[in-house]
C-alpha cells in the first residue's frame, strides 16, 4: 500500500478571505503608484517625473542616510544592551522575565509626543554632541521605542532554545561566557534578532513626532515636507519608503532561511 | 588511591535538603552509576561534579586536586545530557570540534580527532549533518563523541538515555559501556533506571533523599540489598513482614506459617525483621486439596498473571509475587490454589523497628 503526499487543498472561504486581505493591502498601493505617475502639467498617465524629481532631490539621499545611519546606531544600540540582559535573565533570574516585559511595554502607553517633551526638558542642560545631534538624544528616544519589539523578538528567540543545557554544555567544553554568548547563543537567536532589528529599523525609518519636535531632519520628515509641496512627489517618496521596508523583511527572511541549523524566523507582533 | 572523590557534598535548596553529606570514591577508569528516584538528589550531585553548582559543604577532588570552586569551564568535565544538547547551529563534526578548537588544537589535529570519534560512535557518514537531521540517538551519539573529544578527567552522563526508545536505549548503553572500557575514562552516570544501572556499571550507588543508601558491585546490589528501600529499588522484592520464633534455629513466624530463614539464625527471639525473597527464588507449585503440602510452604490463590517473554509474573494471594518460566505458568491459571515454597538459604533478613 503506498501513499502519496498530496498539498492539502484551500477551501474556498479561505479563499475568499485571502483575496480580501490581498486587497485590503494591495488596492491602496496600487492607488498610490497610479496618482504619483499622474503628470503634474496634465494630471494624467503616465509621467515618471515624480520619481526622477525625488531621486534627484539631494534631500531625499541625505535625510535617508540620516535616518538608515541612526537606525543602525539604533540597532546596534539595542542588540548590545538587549541580548546579553535577555540571556542572563533566562538562564539566571527567570522571575525577572515579566518585570522586564512590563517595563518593554511602557513605550507603548506614554504617547511619542509626552516622551520627547520630558526627554528634551530632562537632557537640555546635555552636552552638545549628545543634545544636538540625531544620533545623540534622537538615537536614545528611539532604543526606548524599539526596545519592546526588540525584547519580545529576542524573548521569543531565547525561549525557543534551550539556554540552559547550551550553555552549560558549551562550559563543559571549556568555553568562556562571551564565547558561549558569541559561539552558541547569538547563531541559535539570529532570526530572533534580526526580525527585532528590522522592526527597529521600520520604526526609525517612520518615525515623524520624535524627530520634528527635536527638529531633526530625518527622512519622515522629507516625506512630511514634500507632501506639503507636491502631492505626486509624495506618493513616490511614500512607495519608495515602502520598498525600502519590504527589502529589508525580504532580506531578514532570506538570511533566516538560509541557516543551516533549522531555526525558524520569530517575528513579535508589532504595533 | 581514589581518582574521583566526594567528600561530605551537602546542598540545600531552600528547606530541601538535596544533597545530605554524599561520600563517594571512585578509582581511575570506573564507571559509577548514581541510581534513584526522581528528587533524590542524583542530578545535583553530577552538576556539583561537573561545576554548574556549587555545595554548600563538602569537597570534590579529582585526581587528588580539590576541584570544588574551579569554574565548568576549567574542570575538564565531558558531560552528556538527558536533553538534546548539539549546538543546532553547528553540524556533527562541528560539535565535536568545538572543544578542540576552544584549546587551540591545529586544525590537522581536530580533524583527525574528530573523524576518530565520529567513527567510534558509529557515526562516520554524519558528520555534516545538523543536529535537526539526526534522530534522538544519532544526537546522543554525537553528544559523546563531543564530550570524549577534549579527553576529558571524568565523563559525566545525565540520564543521556531517558529520552529514547527502548531499542536504542539498550544498544547505546552497551555501547557507552564499550567506549567507556576501550578509553579507560572515569566515568559517573546518573539515571532512574535500575536494569540500566545493573547492566552497564563497575559500581552502583542508591541514593534516596539526599544520602546515599548502599553502594556496591551490581551483584551486591541486586543480591544484599542492605536496606528495604535498595531491596524495592533494585529489582522486584516479595517483603514478608515476620517475627523471630527461634534464633538459634533460624525460624520465624510469618502470618502463622513457621518458617525456616537461615539468615534469622543468631537474631533475637521475638525481633521483628524483613524477609526480602527475589520473585524468581519463589518456587510455585499447584495444591491439590488445597492446603499447604509441605516444609516452608505457604498458601495462596493466584489472581493474576503478567506476560514478561521469557517469563510470567504471578501475583498470589497474600502480597506474594513470583516470575517462572511461561509453560509452566500456562499449568496455573487465575483462581489456581498454589503452594509457595520460601527458600532458607535464599532469602534475604533486615531487621524491623520493634512494635510498641
Amino acid at each position: 500500500m503506498s501513499f502519496a503526499l498530496r498539498r492539502p487543498k484551500m477551501s474556498a472561504s479561505a479563499f475568499v478571505w485571502l483575496v480580501l486581505a490581498g486587497l485590503y493591502f494591495l488596492v491602496p498601493l496600487v492607488a498610490t503608484f497610479f496618482f504619483s505617475i499622474r503628470s503634474v502639467q496634465t494630471n494624467k498617465c503616465c509621467s515618471f517625473a515624480a520619481y526622477t524629481a525625488v531621486v534627484h532631490n539631494g534631500d531625499f539621499w541625505h535625510t535617508l542616510r540620516v535616518s538608515f545611519v541612526l537606525a543602525l546606531e539604533v540597532i546596534v544600540i539595542c542588540l548590545v544592551l538587549i541580548v546579553p540582559t535577555v540571556y542572563w535573565v533566562h538562564l539566571k533570574v527567570p522571575k525577572l522575565r515579566p518585570v522586564i516585559g512590563f517595563l518593554a511595554l511602557i513605550p507603548f502607553v506614554v504617547p511619542p509626543i509626552v516622551m520627547v517633551v520630558g526627554l528634551l526638558k530632562v537632557y537640555r542642560g546635555a552636552p552638545s554632541w549628545f543634545y544636538d545631534r540625531p544620533s545623540g538624544i534622537l538615537a536614545a528616544a528611539y532604543v526606548i521605542l524599539a526596545f519592546p519589539y526588540m525584547f519580545f523578538s529576542l524573548d521569543a528567540g531565547f525561549r525557543a532554545i534551550d539556554v540552559h543545557t547550551l550553555t552549560e554544555a558549551s562550559q563543559s567544553l571549556g568555553a568562556s561566557w562571551p564565547r558561549t554568548l558569541v559561539k552558541v547563543i547569538l547563531p541559535n537567536i539570529r532570526a530572533a534578532a534580526l526580525a527585532g532589528s528590522f522592526l527597529a529599523l521600520a520604526i526609525v525609518m517612520g518615525e515623524f513626532t520624535i524627530a520634528n519636535l527635536a527638529q531633526f531632519h530625518t527622512f519622515p520628515i522629507f516625506i512630511q515636507f514634500v507632501g506639503e509641496s507636491d502631492p505626486y512627489q509624495a506618493s513616490a517618496v511614500t512607495l519608495v519608503s515602502f520598498g525600502i521596508t519590504w527589502l529589508a523583511m525580504s532580506s531578514l527572511l532570506f538570511i533566516g532561511r538560509k541557516r543551516g541549523g533549522g531555526a525558524t524566523t520569530q517575528i513579535a507582533g508589532a504595533r | 588511591m581514589a581518582y574521583l572523590e566526594l567528600q561530605g557534598l551537602h546542598r540545600n535548596f531552600g528547606p530541601v535538603k538535596a544533597l545530605n553529606g554524599i561520600e563517594v570514591q571512585l578509582g581511575q577508569g570506573e564507571f559509577l552509576s548514581l541510581l534513584g528516584p526522581s528528587g533524590c538528589g542524583k542530578t545535583t550531585a553530577l552538576r556539583l561534579v561537573a561545576g554548574f553548582d556549587r555545595p554548600d559543604a563538602g569537597r570534590i577532588v579529582v585526581d587528588g586536586k580539590d576541584v570544588t570552586t574551579v569554574a565548568p569551564a576549567k574542570r575538564d568535565m565531558g558531560m552528556v545530557f538527558q536533553a538534546y544538547s548539539l549546538f543546532p547551529n553547528m553540524t556533527a563534526a562541528q560539535n565535536v570540534e568545538f572543544g578542540l578548537k576552544i584549546r587551540g588544537k591545529a586544525k590537522v589535529d581536530r580533524r583527525k580527532r574528530v573523524s576518530e570519534l565520529l567513527e567510534l560512535v558509529g557515526l562516520g557518514h554524519a558528520a555534516d549533518r545538523f543536529p535537526h537531521q539526526l534522530s534522538g540517538g544519532m544526537q546522543q551519539r554525537v553528544a559523546l563523541a563531543r564530550a570524549l573529544a577534549i579527553e576529558p578527567r571524568v565523563l559525566l552522563l545525565d540520564e543521556p538515555l531517558s529520552a529514547l526508545d527502548a531499542k536504542v536505549r539498550v544498544q547505546l548503553r552497551e555501547e557507552i559501556r564499550r567506549i567507556q572500557l576501550e578509553l579507560g575514562i572515569t566515568t559517573l552516570y546518573v539515571t532512574h533506571d535500575q536494569e540500566e544501572a545493573l547492566a552497564i556499571s563497575d559500581h552502583v550507588a542508591v541514593m534516596s533523599g539526599g544520602v546515599i543508601e548502599q553502594m556496591g558491585t551490581p551483584a551486591e546490589m541486586y543480591t544484599a540489598p542492605a536496606t528495604p528501600f535498595v531491596a524495592e529499588f533494585i529489582g522486584t522484592m516479595n517483603r514478608l513482614e515476620a517475627t523471630v520464633l527461634d534464633g538459634a534455629a533460624g525460624h520465624v513466624d510469618f502470618a502463622g506459617s513457621r518458617l525456616q530463614v537461615d539468615a534469622a539464625r543468631g537474631r533475637r527471639t521475638g525481633e521483628r525483621v524483613l524477609i526480602l525473597i527475589r520473585p524468581e527464588a519463589l518456587e510455585l507449585e499447584a495444591s491439590t486439596n488445597g492446603a499447604v503440602s509441605g516444609d516452608n510452604m505457604l498458601n495462596g490463590e493466584v489472581i493474576a498473571q503478567t506476560f514478561l517473554g521469557p517469563v510470567t509474573r504471578l501475583k498470589v494471594s497474600g502480597g506474594l509475587i513470583a516470575d517462572m518460566s511461561t509453560a509452566r505458568a500456562a499449568a496455573l491459571p487465575v483462581g489456581a490454589r498454589v503452594n509457595a515454597r520460601v527458600p532458607a538459604e535464599g532469602a534475604k533478613l533486615l531487621s524491623l523497628p520493634d512494635e510498641d
